[in-house]
Order: C-alpha cells, then structure tokens, then sequence
C-alpha cells in the first residue's frame, strides 16, 4: 500500500516536472505549443546564423567536418590528461575544503587564530584569478629550484587547482554545517557526545548530504578549469586543440574540444540529479 | 543526598536575565513538574541543569557533585543525565535503532551487538521493536517523542529532564507519551518536567514550581498548587488553563 502510494506520488512528481517545462496547461495542447515553438525559435535563429554575410567563411573556419573528425581523434586520448587532474584534485580538494570548513566553525576565543587564518585563506584563493595561481605555482615554485620539490609543470598545475577549489568548496561545506540546526548538535551533545563526535556523527553526514549538488556543480567548473593547466605546459585536450588549430589553420579543433569538455559535464549534471533524486526517495 | 540542587542560579541571554536567581532542589525517585507561561525560563532552567546552557551565577549539584564548577568534564556529566526536547529532535539521517545505539557506542563504548540488544530490548518495552529499522521521518510525532525518551534511557541516566514532549504533538498521540512518562516515574526514576499538561502535572508530580518571570513564585505538592494556589499570579496563570479548556 505504501509502496504503492510512494510509485504513485513519483508518477504525479514527474508529471508536475514536465508541465512546468512545458508551461502548464492541457498536456496535448502545451506539447503541441512547445513543439511549434521551438521548431520556430531555433529555425530562425539558424535561419540568421546561416544568412549572415560570413557565414561561408565560419562554417568552413568552424565546422569541418574532415578536421572534426581527425583532431577528435588526436584531442580524445589529452582529454584522458584533464580527466587525471581532474580525479586527482578533486580527492584532495574534498579532504581540504572539509578540513577548512571544520576549523573555520572551532568555538571559542582560543581558536580565534585559526578561523583568521582560514578565512584569509578562503578570501585570497576565491579572489586572485585561477590563471595566477597556476602561473605563480607553475613557474615560480619551480624556479625556486629546492632540492626535493617537484618541477613537473602537471604536479604544481594540480597544486593550484587544489588551493583554489579547497577555498570555494569550504564555502559549500561551511554553508552545509551552518544548515544543520543546532538543535542536532544540542541532542547529540547532552547524549554524552564530545563535539567532535557531534560533528562527526551527527552534523558533518547531514551537512554533507545537503551539499552534494553545490558540491558537484562546483566540480563541473573544476574539470573546465583543468584546461588553464595547459597554459604552464603539460599537453591536455585544449592545449592539443591549439596545436591542431595552427597545423590547419582552422579552428575546428576548438569546437571538438568544446564538445567533449560538455560530453565530460553531462555525467556529472545527471549523476547530481540522480543523487538528489534517491535522497529524496529514501526519505519519503 | 538530593538528586538535583539549584542555589541562586542566573542566566541571561544578552541583556535580558531569564533566570533571576532558582533555588530548587529534587529528591531522588521523585518527579517535580515546572509549570509556567511560555517564557517564564522552564526551557532554560533545564538546559542550564544538563550544561547545555553555561550559567552566569549561583551553583547546580547533581548527586552532589558540583557541576557547575571549573574543570568538570560537561560529557561526562551529560551522560547521566537523559533529556528529551519539545522537538524530538532525532538525527533524521539514522534509524531509529541507530539514533539508540550511538550514544552507548561512541560515548560509553559498548559493542555494536551489544548495544543493539540493549536498544532492541528498550524499544520493545515501548512497543517500538518493529519500528527499529526505520528513518525518524516515517514514524508518526508520538513514535518519534517515544524513540527519543528511549534514546535518552540506552544511556542508563540517574535523571531524565522533560522538556514540553508533548507540546509538538497532536493531541491524540499525547496519550502514549504520557504513558510511558508514568511507566518512568513507577520505576522510580527522577525527573524534572517542563509541561503544559496540568492534569498530568497533577497526577504525577510529588512537587509542582510554578515558574513566572525567571523565578520560582510558588511550589508544593500538586494538590495545594492546584486547588488552593497562594500566590494571585498563580491563581491568575492556573484560571487561564481553565478557561483554555485545559485542566
């Protein structure tokens, strides 16, 4: 019976969903609507794009279809270069920014010095420009030719995004705790629990779960970011399109770039929309 | 020794004292009930007693320990002491099995089986056996007040405070709440109820505080609170139940 209910509650979610999309109305009629629409909307804008006096020029610059092909098969394997600093940042920067966020919220006067100090942290790293970052980290700490650093252009390119993400992602973290209601911690604390083990058990699951989907999006900026590493050296996907571009001297190569860079968000969207989808079916 | 002494305390929150000075004390095995408007300080004073809230003055002693006094060890003296809030407040990213389990875990240690048989055990005492696997969010508020009164009690406390646990709930589902109050009370235990419950105040307290204001105008047993108050703001406050229907 309940489960029944629980089905039939999804069925009329889904519904509400598409007629929102759609604009409300009679489902039939409205589809109809949408469909003519759209048909219109984007017919006209090809019908501008395709009757602009460059055009011929653009499209053969843009879109050819023999270069797409062929840079597609140099630029997919660099790609692979993106997906590895993307997969290494990201454990890091989830391990960081949590580790921020926990010591920004530490009580009390004592701890004082240490809230300063990740603030500053979280304000510098979300103001300087990532393209800095990468270039002070890529070049200059090299430079700096200690003994026992790595000089790989790819370990310092990862260094950065890391510092950079950690502080945007504190921030998502931090906005999660604060979320929790303080009522938990005081139910957790007057059963005994020290604050940490407050924070362990009972905040942190909580804020963690309610922040997935900030989570995820700030992620999806971080695998289009990973292509600003190409600018201290290592060859990835947009540093390969480049290379293409100037063998051609076409420009195709960027739009398959561009292309597989959204090939790499959509899982990413879906995967987040799933995720939020079953939290809330769990707890129905 | 008495389970609970209060003496002198005060507690502000910012400018405004909602604790003008409580003197109180409680027996062990006997149940005091605070009675009072919303805002006469009921909450705060059994925040303050479990160290919830840090008092500004005066002294509280549970089983005779100083409890307010520098360097005690706030976690451990919570783990004697069990609380239940208006608002349940259960974590809603755990069962009901885990929510009554974790203290004894993490804070006492126990085994995970044995926790677990312990917690099974309390939740079939109050015919919660079969809800043990469930998310807070699917019980009814009655269930969710009665897991939360078991949470507390896995703990083994020596003194339980009751803070309004039945004013979130529909008044069909106070009933069972109630009913596992009085079972407490015959097994002896000591408590402090805030409540807006008058009969029930009346039928289970050995001593009724009539809170106004942040301070103690009146106490006694139930009988003389109720039938033959002193104090006018009493009579006041009590008529005012009456004509709400609620007594």
């Amino acid at each position: 019976m309940a489960d029944r209910q629980r089905a039939g509650s999804r069925v009329v979610a889904g519904g509400n969903r598409r007629s929102r999309i759609l604009g409300g109305g009679g489902a039939g009629r409205s589809t109809l609507i949408a469909a003519v629409s759209t048909v219109a909307f984007f017919g006209l804008l090809a019908l501008v794009v395709t009757s602009s006096p460059g055009w011929p020029e653009v499209r053969e610059q843009f879109f050819d279809w023999e270069i797409f092909k062929e840079s597609l098969r140099d630029i997919g394997p660099k790609l692979l270069v993106n997906i590895r600093i993307f997969l290494i940042a990201e454990v890091f920067i989830l391990v960081f920014g949590l580790t921020i966020a926990i010591l920004r919220s530490l009580p009390g006067p004592v701890f004082f010095p240490v809230r300063l100090l990740m603030v500053v942290y979280a304000d510098f790293f979300r103001g300087v420009p990532t393209i800095l970052v990468i270039y002070l980290f890529g070049f200059g700490v090299p430079a700096l030719a200690i003994s026992g650093v790595p000089r790989s252009e790819f370990f310092w390119g990862v260094v950065a995004l890391v510092l950079v993400y950690s502080a945007y992602v504190s921030e998502v973290y931090r906005a999660g705790i604060e979320s929790v209601h303080p009522s938990q911690e005081a139910a957790a604390r007057s059963l005994g629990l020290s604050r940490a083990k407050a924070m362990r058990f009972v905040v942190l699951p909580q804020a963690v779960r309610r922040v997935i989907p900030p989570l995820l999006n700030d992620f999806i900026g971080l695998q289009k970011d990973t292509a600003l590493v190409a600018l201290i050296g290592p060859v990835e996907a947009f540093r390969q399109s480049q290379i293409e571009v100037a063998a051609n001297f076409d420009y195709t190569p960027y739009f398959a770039t561009a292309l597989l860079f959204v090939a790499l968000t959509i899982p990413m969207a879906r995967f987040t929309d799933w995720l939020v989808a079953r939290e809330r079916r769990r707890r129905r | 020794m008495s389970a609970v002494e209060l003496h002198g305390v005060r507690k502000s929150f910012g400018e405004e004292e909602v604790l003008h000075g409580i003197d109180l004390e409680v027996e062990e095995h006997q149940v005091l009930c605070l009675i009072g408007a919303s805002g006469s300080g009921k909450s705060t004073l059994l925040r303050c007693i479990n160290l919830l809230e840090p008092i500004d003055e005066g002294r509280i002693l549970v089983g005779g320990e100083e409890v307010t006094a520098d360097g005690v060890d706030a976690d451990r003296v919570r783990r004697g002491i069990g609380i239940v809030f208006q608002a349940y407040n259960l974590f809603p990213h755990m069962t009901v099995l885990r929510n009554v389990t974790l203290a004894p875990r993490e804070v006492l240690g126990k085994s995970k089986a044995e926790a677990e048989v312990e917690a099974l055990e309390l939740l079939g005492r109050f015919g919660l056996a079969e809800r043990a696997g469930d998310y807070p969010d699917r019980l009814s508020g009655g269930q969710q007040q009665r897991v939360a009164i078991v949470r507390a009690l896995a703990m083994r406390p020596h003194l339980m405070l009751l803070d309004e646990v039945t004013s979130a709930l529909d008044p069909e589902l106070v009933g069972e709440v109630l009913n596992v109050i009085r079972e407490l009370a015959a097994g002896g235990m000591t408590m402090l109820i805030a409540t807006h419950e008058m009969g029930f105040a009346r039928e289970i307290a050995n001593r009724v505080c009539f809170l106004d204001g942040g301070v103690i105008l009146e106490q006694g047993p139930p009988e003389q609170i109720f039938s033959a108050p002193k104090e006018p703001r009493t009579r006041q406050f009590l008529q005012r139940i009456v004509d709400a229907g609620r007594l």
